[in-house]
């Protein structure tokens, strides 16, 4: 396996204070790891020793092999993105030339930035032609924060350090960051250190977790359903709180699991073909109406079919609780539960209807990685799985 | 009253050219206490003492009475437009040495974070970051300045330097008789009118150069 970034015995000292204790740390090429833990573990000032905003007491850092522990800090930080909760656009400057910042300093010529910082705010979901040539203080929150990210990713480092980078925003759009945020992923593969204090972002982001403890050491460092399934000692255990079922939900994203095709009809279809669709749906009392470009509009029962007049659009009840397949099925769940009609639709990155998850394919997935665990379980070494665990995925 | 129409009518081309003399004082006095203003703020303001220090020795130069210094001035540099120039520096100098430091600290940490954290040089950091978003701060600071050198400067003309102050002393001169009152009231008025014109002159620079992100 290759490795990004290695850390070895990376120890900060501040004066009278112990803030990271030798921590060693292998990453793999292409991965995001989350650094969590309580604050004041030493997790966000060892992520900022990656870049050297913090200088080391002793330890070196490697990065793709070199050693950089003594390079020029500018010239390093040029080659990691870096994007932190506060965001820190300059709001005296517009979005394009934000974006620019990292090109810039490192002297690209002027079409080649423009060309890359279009490509940027398309990346992210963004008109260029719109927003360009705006400013930091006309956009929202969820806005600046995806314009953060271009930023960091201008000049197309193989690094990513993030620093509870979707702290800020509201728990809505925090999950739609997220979701976002692994989708770029999926295109980009940066190798990226993310630090939050949130368990559950840490589950549903990190391809592997890094667990730091009040002695400013890690404690565990491993893939998510590992430590969920088997946490190293009594300060995991803790950290991780109750809820490891449902937090293994945070484990299978929507796009794994099998979805149900809920009875389906355009807006337009026509009254009495609609009643008639609904009949023939057995088992179903809702039909879902989709608009022209197949997004999710309104559920409709047979009672608002009854009423009379051709127009759809405002009958029955909004398709809300709407979910991504990169989403988890914990987003699912979460969406399901707030939903009229007790599930969550599926939609892709256009918005376009794909099915639907209900309770049962929850219960399905999470018979699965039972399943699954017990299985590794078995192979694995029995002797060293603390008893509680064993119990808990034997029932 | 009269008296005073009745002067001006006569001698409104000479008031311009002392009016203009008057700007010119205050304006070349505002640049240089710009530069060193800004520059002593860029200096000192990541240093709590230092700053402090540098707003305490400025506030001292304007505790001093203005005519004392001019006099001193006259002793060291002798008389002229040269004396009241450096006189009128250092009185301007507290606003925008105060402004700049403070400008510069009360930049958003965060974006400083993040300017450093993208790998930009400490130059590029000051003169691309820091400095535009403390520009709206540091030109208020300019703008005081210049609206308390502009009365000062009337003084100036006891030192033999141009401006306004020279109708005003000449009516002090010859108090008693008809045309002291005059010469007084038009050369103060000739002051407020170049204060109002260097105030327009502050709100259309602050249109021009605050960049438009920080505009309200």
């Amino acid at each position: 396996m290759e490795f990004m970034i290695q850390l070895e015995k990376l120890t900060k000292r501040f004066p009278g204070q112990m803030a990271v204790d030798e921590v060693s740390m292998d990453i793999p090429e292409g991965e995001i790891v989350v650094f969590v833990g309580p604050s004041g573990c030493g997790k966000t000032t060892t992520l900022k020793m990656i870049n050297r905003l913090i200088e080391p007491t002793s330890g070196s850092i490697f990065i793709d092999g070199e050693d950089v522990t003594h390079m020029n800090p500018d010239k390093l930080r040029r080659r990691i993105g870096y994007v932190i909760q506060q965001i820190g656009l300059f709001p005296h400057q517009t979005i394009a030339t934000n974006i620019a910042t990292v090109p810039r300093a490192l002297k690209w010529d002027k079409d080649r930035i423009a060309a890359r910082v279009d490509e940027l705010l398309e990346l992210v979901g963004m008109d260029p032609d719109v927003y360009r040539d705006r400013y930091p203080k006309e956009l929202s929150g969820g806005q600046n924060q995806r314009i953060g990210v271009a930023r960091a990713l201008a000049a197309d480092p193989a690094v990513m350090l993030m620093d509870e980078p979707f702290g800020a925003v509201d728990p809505i759009t925090r999950e739609r960051l997220q979701s976002e945020f692994l989708r770029l992923q999926d295109e980009v593969q940066k190798t990226i250190c993310f630090v939050t204090h949130d368990v559950d972002e840490a589950i549903k982001m990190g391809d592997r977790i890094a667990i730091f403890g009040d002695d400013h050491k890690i404690q565990q460092f491993d893939r998510p359903e590992t430590i969920l399934s088997n946490p190293e000692n009594e300060f995991v255990e803790d950290f991780l709180g109750s809820g490891a079922a449902l937090k293994r939900l945070h484990l299978r994203r929507v796009r794994d699991v099998d979805l149900t095709s809920w009875p389906a009809a355009s807006l337009d279809e026509g009254r009495d073909s609609l009643r008639r669709k609904l009949e023939e749906a057995e088992g179903y009392s809702f039909l879902l109406l989709v608009d022209d470009r197949g997004r999710p509009s309104r559920w409709v029962s047979s009672r608002d079919l009854d009423r009379s007049g051709e127009d759809m659009s405002d009958r029955g009840l909004p398709a809300a609780a709407l979910v991504e397949p990169q989403g988890t099925l914990h987003d699912a769940l979460d969406e399901m539960i707030t939903s009229n009609v007790g599930c969550a639709i599926v939609v892709d990155k256009q918005g376009v209807y794909q099915g639907v998850v209900d309770i049962d394919t929850v219960m399905t997935a999470v018979n699965t990685l039972r399943e699954e665990l017990r299985g590794r379980l078995a192979v694995g070494s029995w002797h060293a799985v603390p008893s509680e665990a064993v119990e808990e995925a034997r029932s | 009253m009269q008296d005073v129409v009745d002067f001006l009518a006569r001698r409104w081309p000479q008031l311009l050219e002392l009016a203009v003399e008057h700007l010119l004082l205050v304006l070349t006095a505002v640049v240089f206490a710009t530069l060193i203003g800004v520059t002593i703020g860029v200096l000192v303001y990541r240093s709590p003492p230092l700053s402090s220090l540098a707003t305490s020795v400025t506030s001292t130069i304007l505790t001093i009475p203005s005519l004392a210094l001019f006099a001193l001035m006259v002793v060291w540099v002798g008389l002229g437009d040269r004396s009241a120039i450096i006189a009128l520096t250092a009185y301007a100098l507290l606003p925008i040495v105060r402004n700049t430091v403070t400008g510069l600290q009360e930049v958003d940490p965060a974006v400083s974070e993040s300017a450093r954290g993208m790998g930009l040089s400490a130059r590029s950091r000051l003169l691309r970051i820091d400095l535009p978003l403390a520009w709206p701060v540091i030109l208020t600071g300019v703008r005081v300045a210049t609206m308390l050198i502009v009365s000062i400067a009337a003084i100036a003309a006891y030192i033999g330097a141009g401006g306004l102050g020279n109708w005003i002393f000449d009516g002090l001169a010859r108090r008693g008789s008809v045309v002291a009152l005059p010469l007084i009231i038009s050369g103060t008025l000739g002051v407020v009118l170049v204060a109002f014109l260097l105030d327009a002159f502050f709100i259309l620079v602050n249109k021009l150069t605050v960049p438009k992100g920080l505009q309200h």
